[in-house]
C-alpha cells in the first residue's frame, strides 16, 4: 500500500503542511512496511494550477489514499476523478502521528472540496 | 497615437484622467478642417468598467468574447499525457484513464489541440464576457469589455477588445487601464506610444507607482505622471519622479468639489472647465515625448492642439518604419 502525506520538510519526521496543491514537500509511504520517500511538491511553485500538478503527482505515483489539510476545487475534481480516497489530517501534526491514525482509520475522508475558491495565487 | 492611462494602486484616478483627456481631445479637433476621427476610448479595466458613468455612451455594437477550450474525444483519446505535459497553465490534466479540462486556467494557446497524436482533440467557444462599443455624444468612440462574474482571466477579453475596437489609422487611443501591475494591465498598456501614470503623493501610491514604473520600462514606453490629490501625503512622489527622470505632467489638487463632482457622475473637465487648459497642455507635451522631437515641435505650439497631435503620430510611424529598415 501506498498513501502521500503533504509535508513541510523531506524526512518522515517532518511536520504535516496543510495545504495540498501548495504543500512544500509530498511524502510516499507505505503504512505497512514504513518505507518512504519524499519529493517536492510539483504545484508547490506553479503560478496556477498547482492543485492539479500535485493531483497529477499523486496519481503517477498510483497512491491508494492521500492525506492533507485542505483539497481546493481543482484538486478534488482531479483527484476524485482519478478515483484516489482524500483524507484530512485534521489536528494531527506531524507525519507519523498521521500514518498511525491512517492505519487506526482514524481519519475522516473527504468527500467534497474543503474550499470553495483556489488559492489566490492559483488565479491567473 | 496611443496613450494608456495606468497605475500602480487602484483609485487613483485613471478614469478620471483618462476621460477628461478623451473630451479634451474630442472638443479640440472641431478647431481643425477637416476635422479629425474623433478619439478612440478604450475601457479596458474589465473587472469593474466605469468610464461609461462619465462619458455615457449608448452601446450600439455588442459581441460575446472568449476562449477556444479544448474538448477531448474520449474514445479516440489513449491517455498518453502529452497534452497535460505542453499545457503551461495545467488547465488539462490526465489522471489515470481520465482526462480533465479545467476552463479557468485555460490560455487557449492551442497546443494541447496541436500536440495530440490521436487528433482527439478538438476546440469549442467558452464565453468569458462581452465587448460594447458606440459613438457618445461628446463625438468619443467609445469601447468596453465586461467580463462575466466569476471568470478569472481579464487578459483575453481585453487582448479581443484591443483587436474588435481597431483604430482608424490616425485616431488617437485613450487606453484606460485596470490597477496594478499584473497581465490585464500589460495587456492593456501593450502597443501604447505613452504610458500615463496617474498616482497619488502618499507612501502607498508612491510604492505602487514604483511598480508601475518597471512595468513601463520592461514594455520600452516613455512615460509620464499625473499626481492626484495634490497636497496630501508627502514629497515621496516628487522626490521619486526628479530622480527618475519621469516629468510631473499635471497636478490635481486634493478638492472636495472634485470628489462631489465625480461622485455624480461629472467629467473632471466639467467640473472644473479651466482643467481643459492643462489637460491640452499635458496632450502636447506627451505627443513631444512621442515623437521625440522635441526642437521641431516647440515652435508649432500655436498649431491646434489635435492637429500637432496626428503630426507627431505620422512622424513616429515615418521614425517606426526608417528603424525597422
Amino acid at each position: 500500500m501506498k498513501i502521500i502525506i503533504t509535508t513541510v520538510s523531506p524526512t518522515i519526521e517532518s511536520e504535516v503542511d496543510p495545504r495540498f496543491g501548495r504543500g512544500v514537500y509530498l511524502l510516499v509511504v507505505d503504512p505497512d512496511t514504513m518505507e518512504w520517500q519524499t519529493h517536492p511538491n510539483p504545484g508547490a511553485s506553479a503560478s496556477g494550477g498547482a492543485g492539479i500538478q500535485a493531483a497529477q503527482f499523486v496519481t503517477e505515483h498510483k497512491a491508494d489514499a492521500v492525506i492533507s489539510g485542505d483539497f481546493g476545487p481543482h484538486a478534488f475534481e482531479a483527484l476524485h476523478a482519478a478515483g484516489v480516497p482524500m483524507y484530512l489530517f485534521d489536528n494531527s501534526r506531524t507525519a507519523q502521528d498521521v500514518i498511525a491514525r491512517f492505519k487506526a482509520g482514524q481519519l475522516e475522508q473527504v468527500g467534497a472540496a474543503t474550499r470553495e475558491d483556489c488559492h489566490p495565487e492559483g488565479k491567473a | 497615437m496611443r496613450i494608456a492611462v495606468a497605475s500602480g494602486k487602484g483609485g487613483t484616478g485613471k478614469t478620471t484622467v483618462a476621460t477628461s483627456l478623451a473630451l479634451c481631445l474630442a472638443a479640440d479637433r472641431t478647431q481643425t478642417q477637416p476635422a479629425p476621427d474623433p478619439p478612440l476610448f478604450l475601457d479596458c479595466d474589465v473587472e469593474a468598467p466605469n468610464a461609461h458613468l462619465f462619458l455615457k455612451p449608448t452601446f450600439e455594437r455588442r459581441q460575446e468574447v472568449g476562449l477556444l477550450i479544448p474538448r477531448v474525444d474520449e474514445a479516440r483519446c489513449t491517455h498518453c499525457g502529452k497534452c497535460a505535459e505542453v499545457c503551461q497553465y495545467h488547465a488539462i490534466a490526465v489522471l489515470g484513464k481520465k482526462v480533465l479540462v479545467f476552463p479557468q486556467l485555460c490560455h487557449g494557446c492551442g497546443s494541447c489541440t496541436l500536440t495530440c497524436p490521436e487528433h482527439a482533440i478538438s476546440e469549442m467557444p467558452d464565453v468569458m464576457g462581452v465587448l460594447e462599443s458606440s459613438t457618445a455624444d461628446s463625438g468619443i468612440h467609445f469601447a468596453r469589455g465586461v467580463m462575466n462574474v466569476g471568470e478569472p482571466m481579464a487578459t483575453p477579453v481585453i487582448r479581443q477588445l484591443k483587436k474588435w475596437a481597431a483604430p482608424k489609422p490616425d485616431q488617437v487611443v485613450i487606453v484606460d487601464a485596470p490597477p496594478g501591475t499584473s497581465c490585464p494591465v500589460v495587456e492593456s498598456v501593450r502597443g501604447a506610444d505613452f504610458l500615463l501614470l496617474v498616482t497619488e503623493p502618499t507612501p502607498f501610491g508612491l510604492h505602487d507607482l514604483k511598480l508601475a514604473v518597471q512595468v513601463g520600462r520592461e514594455l520600452n514606453l516613455p512615460m509620464g505622471v499625473v499626481v492626484n490629490r495634490d497636497g496630501i501625503g508627502d514629497g515621496g512622489v516628487d522626490n521619486f519622479c526628479e530622480t527618475e527622470g519621469l516629468p510631473i505632467l499635471m497636478r490635481i489638487p486634493f478638492d472636495r468639489a472634485i470628489a462631489e463632482g465625480i461622485a455624480q457622475g461629472q467629467p473632471l473637465v466639467d467640473i472644473h472647465p479651466e482643467y481643459r487648459v492643462q489637460f491640452q497642455e499635458m496632450l502636447m507635451r506627451i505627443a513631444k515625448g512621442v515623437s521625440g522631437s522635441a526642437e521641431q515641435i516647440t515652435s508649432d505650439e500655436s498649431i491646434p492642439l489635435f492637429e500637432a497631435t496626428i503630426l507627431d503620430f505620422k512622424r513616429k510611424l515615418t521614425q517606426g518604419r526608417n528603424r525597422k529598415d
